[in-house]
């Protein structure tokens, strides 16, 4: 009976997928020891972070495929409301940057429900119009993704921007944007680049300054991607050995636990290291691949791909914003970094895959 | 149909779909490859650059300063030393308010507006990040005072430091020299010399005097220790040590007391003193009057102080012994003697006659003899005795300004000694190559006349001529004259003082020399210039008489004493050497404004004597009392 249960708990949830997620989630845990300096109350506040995100991806892995199409509107639109929201006298500014709404009992940032959201609602859309998509469609998907976009750059939180950009073009680019629009799009980008400049708030056009020369500001915007940088490299290919990272204990990173921890993973254990953590992402990037593929409907392909390749992008940003080859826009090194909400959005996405791969083979059986 | 369409749209919709998906694959391999490299780029192909970044981030190095080493007369009596002790520092970047802050202090340590001043000069003449000292020597009820009140004042701190200390204060001063904070100026030569590693952490430097040119042995080597530092620059623990060397001790040749009883010999003289060990070039005494007290320079001097010092028409601040410039008047004539007998223009038996005055072959003018009338029948022993200035009129002439110049160079004249500490004047030995480049004048035969009894051009520091003088005491072996006896390296071993080294051997024939010396001997006994300052003595010496002029007299003008103002009257010279046959002291003393070498000069030179040789303690101050004896020129 205990036996059954334990089928009928696990039953949803991917195996493959688990044992990867199980064994960032130990990286975590042990380098939150360290990055903290020692403090189990990190620690222990992060695995309960991991915890309530678990609870979410089980819940979502055990959800059938259809509640999923249903949920997407009303999330979106509640998205768009709690975006919209941050423009009110309600939003709360810290920092210099208005992320955060307070509806009473807390204070909660929309943009974060957006990751999900705004895949899940063009990943609907899509599959409303699958039989006959035309231009029109492609350009009401682009509207979809451009409007929390355009609340989101205003706030300004440009990372999440760029993570919820990346996300709802993995949807256009696998639901068949043809290149044509691709290309012409980027040349758009590209002449209207100078444009957006002009318009960029000071501190955005100091990070991406800082990307081409760090050392211009060593003591102000510089510092993060050089301190990061020095750490990595002092690293070397065997690491400086577990808690003996000299840049992470003598307090010359900052960010340590969040935004910077891949750096005090980088620092301590060096290439080799860096080496098995590409590792165990790469894993879970190509069993994303795996299930993505398989994937029964148009609406779970696009989903599953996007999950994916966000997956993808966030790893991606934050090495190459700690090891300095891409300006510090505030991303977390997904699955280890200290933060609950990012854990849940990203172990949601998770769950999603999850509930693809399993009610597609209910399906079949 | 319809469902054929359909199904055919999906297999093509899949088969795009796996198109992007694959293409996406590869987009993700191509970038995790990037992400790769980057990480081998800066792991491995720049890890020691950035190895070394991390470290030079995470270990800082502390400088520990060395004591400074003390210095001590021939006897080891110490002249400057350290102690140990509080002072109130103030780190400037750290306070915000710098005025209130010492507001507040002053309720709780005595803090005067002298202070304040010092310490904003201090603040405008230093640009490190430091923290400077506002008051020095607190007592320990201040210091308890302030550590119970220290939270109110973030930025100030109370530092245990070694502070240099002079104890005989303006006695030394000249010779001693002080040390004082480091300033711009110094840390520029610092750097120029690649000295400033040593001076890290370092506050003060030999500003002046011995504690000038020997800084090199007396800061030692400043030690070091590597410290891990944490981003906040707080040391979390030590990685290596290096101990400071301690700066060496010097042993000075001077006799501090002897410098106490020259000193009290000048009574209320302005003037200077050089007395030189002849045997070996040891200067034993080196008194520059009026001194001033160093230890007001050693934490920046007031403005007050200062003030005082700097507009003193005494000039304390000026080092009179090695850079006070005079004619040396009539102390020359014993080496224009040597000079007659060396070029053969005057024998031992040759007189001449005087009538108080001398002319130029062809010329009206006189110059006269300080004895009107003349001293009649004069040969070269009597010449030196009574100092007369005929006698070497002409035997200037005879000898003419080159043989001169030749002649007085190898005493030393005209250049530096060579003394083992800087600044020194090299005074002035005409020539008319000299007079043609700084006056752009022919040299007339009238200046080779006044050159001989030490006027006109000439000039000579009291230093260049005690040490003429020791060489000549000694026949003509000069020995390079020097403060500094022994440099101990090492606590525990001595290193051994060198041994003197011999800067000149003039091989001069011992019968000229002798027959000079005797002169000078005579000069002190009855019927001598110096007569009355060897009353008593039961000890022979050799001396000689001389007055630097202040003011030039006129044709038929008459020089009186009592009409000229007291600045204006005659420096008074006696350079003398003792015990006559087998000299152990020779020295130059000038008294400013002294007046009769015989009268004021002398009797200083006689008392420094008594002592040296006889340890005679000085009796108690005694005015100098003007001597009825003969006066010279």
């Amino acid at each position: 009976m205990i036996n059954s249960l334990k089928r009928r708990f696990v039953a949803h949830l991917d195996p493959v997928l688990m044992y990867a997620l199980g064994a960032l989630m130990f990286v975590s845990l042990v380098l939150m020891y360290s990055a903290s300096d020692g403090n189990w109350t990190r620690v222990l506040g992060q695995l309960a972070n991991i915890t309530v995100a678990f609870v979410a991806l089980w819940i979502v892995a055990n959800m059938p495929l259809h509640y999923l199409m249903r949920i997407a509107v009303p999330i979106y639109i509640i998205g768009m409301v709690l975006l919209l929201g941050v423009i009110t006298p309600l939003g709360v500014n810290s920092h210099g940057a208005t992320r955060w709404l307070n509806i009473g009992v807390a204070t909660i940032q929309p943009s974060e429900l957006m990751k999900i959201a705004v895949p899940l609602m063009m990943a609907w859309y899509f599959e409303k119009h699958e039989a006959s998509l035309t231009l029109k469609n492609y350009f009401v998907a682009t509207l979809l993704l451009v409007m929390p976009i355009a609340l989101i750059v205003r706030q300004p939180d440009l990372g999440t921007a760029l993570l919820i950009a990346a996300s709802g073009f993995y949807v256009l680019f696998l639901a068949g944007l043809s290149w044509r629009i691709m290309i012409g799009l980027a040349l758009t980008a590209a002449v209207s680049a100078p444009f957006l400049w002009s318009h960029m708030h000071d501190y955005q056009r100091l990070r991406i300054k800082m990307l081409f020369d760090p050392s211009q500001d060593a003591l102000g915007k510089g510092y993060h991607t050089i301190q990061g940088m020095i750490a990595v490299g002092s690293g070397g290919i065997l690491g400086k050995g577990y808690m003996n990272g000299t840049q992470t204990h003598l307090d010359f990173l900052p960010e340590r636990t969040t935004d910077f921890i891949f750096a005090v993973y980088s620092e301590e254990f060096g290439l080799l290291g860096n080496l098995i953590l590409l590792t165990l992402y790469g894993f879970v990037i190509a069993r994303g691949f795996m299930i993505t593929a398989n994937a029964s409907t148009y609406f779970t392909r696009l989903m599953a791909g996007s999950i994916t390749l966000t997956f993808f992008t966030y790893t991606f940003v934050n090495m190459g914003m700690v090891s300095g080859i891409l300006p510090v826009v505030g991303v977390p090194l997904p699955l280890i970094s200290y933060g609950g909400t990012s854990m849940l959005t990203l172990y949601l996405g998770f769950g999603m895959l999850m509930s693809i791969h399993s009610h597609k083979k209910l399906v079949q059986s | 149909m319809k469902r054929h369409v359909e199904l055919k749209n999906h297999q093509r919709e899949i088969y795009f779909f796996q198109l992007r998906l694959i293409l996406s694959l590869g987009f993700v391999v191509v970038m995790l490859l990037i992400l790769l490299s980057r990480f081998f780029y800066l792991q491995v192909v720049r890890q020691g650059y950035f190895k070394t970044l991390s470290d030079n981030n995470r270990i800082s190095i502390v400088p520990i300063v060395p004591n400074r080493g003390l210095i001590m007369d021939r006897n080891g009596i110490v002249l400057a030393q350290n102690y140990s002790g509080y002072t109130l520092e103030i780190a400037p970047s750290k306070v915000a308010d710098l005025d209130s802050t010492i507001d507040a202090l002053a309720q709780l340590i005595d803090i005067q507006p002298r202070d304040r001043k010092r310490f904003k000069k201090l603040l405008a003449e230093t640009h490190t990040s430091d923290s400077l000292p506002i008051r020095s020597r607190l007592s320990d009820v201040e210091v308890a005072r302030f550590a119970a009140q220290r939270y109110r004042f973030p930025g100030v701190e109370i530092k245990a430091r070694l502070f240099r200390e002079y104890p005989y204060s303006d006695k030394m001063s000249h010779l001693i020299g002080y040390i004082g904070r480091i300033n711009d100026k110094d840390m520029e030569q610092l750097e120029a010399d690649n000295m400033d590693a040593n001076y890290r952490g370092s506050d003060y430097i030999g500003k002046i005097g011995v504690e000038q040119s020997y800084e090199n042995d007396l800061h030692g080597t400043t030690g070091f220790e590597q410290v891990e530092v944490d981003a906040g620059g707080r040391g979390v623990r030590v990685l290596s040590r290096s101990a400071p060397k301690s700066g060496s001790s010097l042993i000075l040749t001077l006799d501090a007391k002897l410098q106490e009883v020259a000193e009290q010999a000048f009574g209320s003289y302005r003037g200077a003193l050089v007395a030189i060990d002849p045997s070996n070039g040891e200067v034993l005494a080196f008194v520059s009057k009026p001194g001033y007290d160093p230890n007001l320079f050693v934490d920046g001097i007031d403005t007050e102080n200062w003030d005082a010092l700097n507009n003193s028409p005494d000039v304390p601040l000026n080092n009179r012994a090695l850079r006070g410039q005079y004619p040396p008047g009539s102390t020359i004539k014993p080496f224009m003697a040597l000079a007659g007998l060396a070029y053969n223009k005057r024998q031992p038996g040759t007189t001449i006659s005087d009538p108080g005055y001398f002319t130029l072959p062809g010329s009206s003018h006189h110059y006269r003899d300080w004895k009107a009338g003349g001293h009649g029948s004069v040969d070269l022993f009597k010449s030196i005795v009574i100092s007369c200035d005929t006698y070497y009129y002409g035997l200037a002439t005879d000898l003419g300004i080159d043989n001169m110049h030749t002649f007085l160079d190898q005493f030393g004249f005209g250049k530096k000694t060579g003394l083992d500490m800087d600044g020194e004047a090299s005074g002035l030995l005409p020539s008319p190559e000299w007079k043609q480049r700084r006056y752009k004048q022919i040299w007339y035969p009238g200046d080779t006349v006044s050159a001989g009894i030490g006027q006109g051009y000439t000039l000579v520091t009291p230093m260049q001529l005690a040490y003429a003088t020791a060489v000549l005491a000694n026949d003509g072996v000069g020995y390079r004259p020097h403060m500094v006896k022994q440099v101990l390296r090492n606590a525990e071993h001595e290193a051994p003082s060198a041994p003197a080294a011999v800067a000149m051997d003039l091989k001069l024939p011992a019968d000229n020399i002798a027959l000079v010396k005797r002169a000078m001997v005579a000069v002190t006994q009855p019927g001598g210039t110096a007569a009355g300052a060897s009353a008593g003595a039961n000890y022979r010496f050799g001396g000689k008489t001389g007055t630097a002029q202040v003011i030039g007299m006129k044709q038929g003008e008459k020089y009186v004493a009592s009409q000229i103002s007291e600045r204006n009257r005659d420096h008074a010279w006696f350079i003398a050497f003792a015990p006559a046959d087998k000299p152990r002291i020779a020295l130059a003393v000038l008294a400013e404004n002294g007046g009769h070498g015989g009268s004021t000069a002398a009797p200083i030179a006689r008392k420094v004597i008594d002592y040296y040789l006889l340890g005679k303690a000085p009796k108690p101050l005694q005015t100098v009392v003007e001597s009825p004896e003969k006066e010279d020129d």
